[in-house]
C-alpha cells in the first residue's frame, strides 16, 4: 500500500475511535472519556486501575451505550464495505448493498414474522432470523435469474434480475402488510431502521457474519481493481471473473443480510460512504474497501448519537439522520472534488 | 506458436469464423486483414479463449480452451480494439494490472512486478505519465498505455486488435514501429488485425485475408494485397503501387 493509503487508513482508524468515544460519552448521564477509559482499563488484568464509575454509570456505559456503539460500528462498516464491493463487481456507481434483493427479501421476511409470528416474534430471534433468511433468499433468487439465459451473469443481467426480484418481493410484502393492518406500525418501524438497545445480544448475533464477510471482501480488493477493466479483459489477465463475482456477491450479501437482520433497513450509508472515500482519497479498491469499512462504521455511530439526542428522550429513526446529514455533506464533497467517477 | 485447425466460431446461430487453418511461427508477425464483418476480431477472441469455438486453437502447443486462464495470460497478452479504461485509475496502477497472471488470487505485487511495470512504462515513454488519471490522456497516449499493460504481462505472444484505429498517421506509425522494435528486442510473436492495408503490408511478415469468416488467402504481403483480391473481397477499386514491403494501396474514384 502507498504512503497515502497507509495515512488514509490511519485517519480512518482515528475517525472510528473518535466516533466510538463520542457514542460512549454522549447521553443523559454525564460520563467523561477519562472515566470510561479508566473503567475499561480496570477490566484488564495486570493494570491495577480502579474505576471511578458508579455501578449505575458503569451499567449505562457497558450495558447500554457500548453494545449500541459496537452494533453501529458493525452495521455501518458492513453496509459501506458491501456497497463499495457491489459497486466494483457491477462496475456501477449507483449500486447499493440492497440492489440484488437484500432489502426487499429482508422486508418480506420481517413482515411475515411480524404478521404471522404472533407473540413469538419477541423471543427466539424470529424477526432477525426471518429477515436474514429473506435477504439471502432474495439475492439467491436474483442471482439464479441473472445467471440464466444468454446474457449469463453479465453485470447488466444481474442488475435487471435484481430489479425484477425486488418488485416481486415488494409486491408480496405490500399484500401481506395490507392484510395485517394492525402490524403496520411495527413493520414501518423496522423498515426505517434503528440500532437496538437490547444489550449485547444483537451484537453477538451479527458480529461473526460481519467479520467474516468483511475479511473476504478485503481479500478481494485487488481483484476488484482488475474487474474495473471489464469482464473480458480481466479474463485475459488470468482472472476467473465469474468466480470472483460470485464470491464477492455472496460475502457482501451474507454480511449485509446479518446487518439488516438486527438493524432494519438503514439507507444511504452503503452508497454514499464508498463514494466519499473515492472522491477524497482515490478510486482503487485497495483503499476504497478498507476505508469504507472504517468510515462507514464511524459515520453510523455518529448518526446514531444524533438520532437519540436531538429530540431526547424521543428517538428519530437513524435512516432519517443518515440521509438528512449525509446528503448535504456529500453534496459539498461532490462540488469541491475535481473528478467524479 | 499458434496453430489453428478447422477453427470455427458460431455466435447467435451465425457462422462468424468458418474452418480456418493457419499457423503463426514463433517470432513472426502475422496480420489479419479483411472487410468489416469478415471475422477478424472473433478469430482473435477465439485465440484468447474468450468465445467458444469448434476445431482447434493451440498456443504454445496447448488448446487454449483447456488452459487455465492464468497460464494462458502468461503466454498471450491481448490489446482489444476498444479497451475499457477506468477514468480515475492512474496510469501506473493500470499498467500494473498486467502483472495479474503472476500473482496468487489474494497476493500482492512484489518489487519484481513493480519493476516489470516500470520497464513497460519506460519502453513506451510513459514514465512522466505514471501518476496521470487515464481519463486525462489523449487517444494516442491511451493506446500506448494499453500497450504498456500488455507488455507488463511479459507474454511471448502479443495479440493486437486494430491497434491503430483512432490514431493520426504519425501516431499509427509510432505505435507500429514500437511494436516492431519490441518484437525484435523481446522476441515477441505478434498476431494483429488491421484495416489499413498499406500499414498492414509494411509491418507484417505475412498477411491472412479473411472474408465471410473464411481464410481466402495467406502469404507474403505483396501476394495478398493485390488489386484483384482487394476488388473481390472489399468491393473496392484500388491501385497498388510499389513492391515488396513498400507498397501503398490507393483508393480510386470511378
Amino acid at each position: 500500500m502507498t504512503t497515502k493509503g497507509t495515512l488514509a487508513v490511519l485517519g480512518g482508524v482515528v475517525f472510528l475511535v473518535g466516533a466510538a468515544l463520542v457514542g460512549l460519552t454522549v447521553g443523559p448521564a454525564d460520563i467523561t472519556v477519562g472515566e470510561i477509559v479508566r473503567s475499561a482499563a480496570s477490566h484488564l488484568p495486570l493494570l491495577h486501575v480502579r474505576s471511578h464509575l458508579s455501578p449505575t454509570d458503569s451499567a449505562i456505559v457497558w450495558q447500554l451505550r457500548a453494545p449500541r456503539v459496537v452494533l453501529g460500528l458493525l452495521v455501518g462498516g458492513m453496509l459501506a464495505i458491501a456497497g463499495g464491493a457491489y459497486q466494483g463487481v457491477f462496475r456501477n456507481p449507483l449500486v447499493d448493498p440492497y440492489l440484488l434483493g437484500v432489502a426487499a427479501g429482508a422486508g418480506l421476511g420481517a413482515t411475515l414474522a411480524i404478521s404471522y409470528g404472533g407473540s413469538g416474534v419477541g423471543s427466539y430471534d424470529l424477526l432477525p432470523l426471518a429477515a436474514f433468511t429473506g435477504a439471502a433468499l432474495g439475492v439467491a433468487l436474483a442471482y439464479a435469474l441473472g445467471s440464466a439465459g444468454a446474457g449469463g451473469r453479465s453485470p447488466a443481467a444481474l442488475v435487471l434480475a435484481g430489479v425484477t426480484v425486488v418488485s416481486f418481493l415488494t409486491a408480496i410484502q405490500t399484500f401481506v402488510q395490507q392484510q395485517h393492518a394492525n402490524s403496520l406500525e411495527q413493520v414501518f418501524d423496522w423498515i426505517l431502521g434503528r440500532l437496538s438497545t437490547a444489550g449485547w445480544h444483537d451484537v453477538v448475533l451479527c458480529a461473526p457474519y460481519v467479520l467474516v464477510s468483511s475479511a473476504v471482501l478485503i481479500l478481494h480488493r485487488r481483484l476488484l481493481d482488475v474487474l474495473a477493466v471489464g469482464d473480458e479483459e480481466a479474463a485475459t489477465l488470468g482472472v476467473n471473473v465469474k468466480r470472483v463475482r460470485l464470491a464477492v456477491v455472496v460475502a457482501a450479501t451474507v454480511g449485509t443480510s446479518a446487518a439488516v437482520a438486527v438493524s432494519g433497513l438503514i439507507g444511504f450509508v452503503g452508497i454514499i460512504v464508498p463514494h466519499f472515500v473515492r472522491l477524497a482519497i482515490g478510486s482503487s479498491y485497495r483503499i476504497v474497501l478498507p476505508l469504507s469499512l472504517l468510515v462507514g462504521a464511524g459515520f453510523l455511530v455518529l448518526a446514531d448519537v444524533i438520532a437519540r439526542t436531538i429530540l431526547s428522550p424521543e428517538e428519530i429513526p437513524i435512516g432519517v439522520i443518515t440521509a438528512f446529514f449525509g446528503a448535504p455533506f456529500f453534496a459539498v464533497v461532490l462540488r469541491t472534488s475535481r473528478s467524479f467517477t | 506458436m499458434i496453430e489453428l485447425a478447422s477453427l470455427g466460431v458460431r455466435l447467435g446461430g451465425v457462422e462468424i469464423v468458418d474452418g480456418v487453418d493457419a499457423t503463426v511461427a514463433a517470432g513472426e508477425w502475422v496480420t489479419l486483414i479483411g472487410p468489416n464483418g469478415a471475422g477478424k476480431t472473433t478469430l482473435l477472441r477465439a485465440v484468447a479463449a474468450l468465445v467458444p469455438y469448434t476445431g482447434s486453437a493451440r498456443v504454445g502447443g496447448d488448446e487454449v480452451s483447456s488452459l487455465p486462464r492464468r497460464e494462458l495470460a502468461r503466454r498471450l497478452a491481448l490489446v482489444p480494439q476498444s479497451p475499457l479504461l477506468p477514468p480515475a485509475m492512474r496510469v501506473s496502477e493500470y499498467v500494473l494490472l498486467g502483472r495479474t497472471p503472476y500473482l496468487g488470487a489474494f497476493g500482492y505485487e512484489s518489487r519484481h512486478d513493480h519493476d516489470a511495470a516500470r520497464r513497460a512504462l519506460d519502453q513506451l515513454d510513459l514514465g512522466t505519465f505514471a501518476n496521470r488519471a487515464l481519463a486525462t490522456l489523449s487517444g494516442g497516449e491511451q493506446q500506448r498505455v494499453v500497450l504498456a499493460r500488455a507488455l507488463a504481462q511479459e507474454a511471448s505472444l502479443l495479440v493486437l486488435d486494430e491497434p491503430t484505429t483512432s490514431l493520426d498517421v504519425g501516431r499509427q506509425q509510432q505505435v507500429l514501429e514500437l511494436v516492431a522494435a519490441l518484437r525484435e528486442r523481446r522476441g515477441l510473436t505478434v498476431l494483429s488485425a488491421m484495416h489499413d492495408l498499406t500499414l498492414a503490408a509494411q509491418y507484417a511478415d505475412s498477411l491472412m485475408l479473411l472474408s465471410g469468416g473464411r481464410l481466402v488467402a495467406a502469404g507474403p504481403p505483396s501476394e495478398i494485397v493485390t488489386e484483384e483480391l482487394v476488388a473481390e473481397h472489399y468491393r473496392a477499386d484500388v491501385r497498388v503501387f510499389g513492391e515488396g514491403r513498400s507498397i501503398a494501396v490507393v483508393p480510386m474514384r470511378s
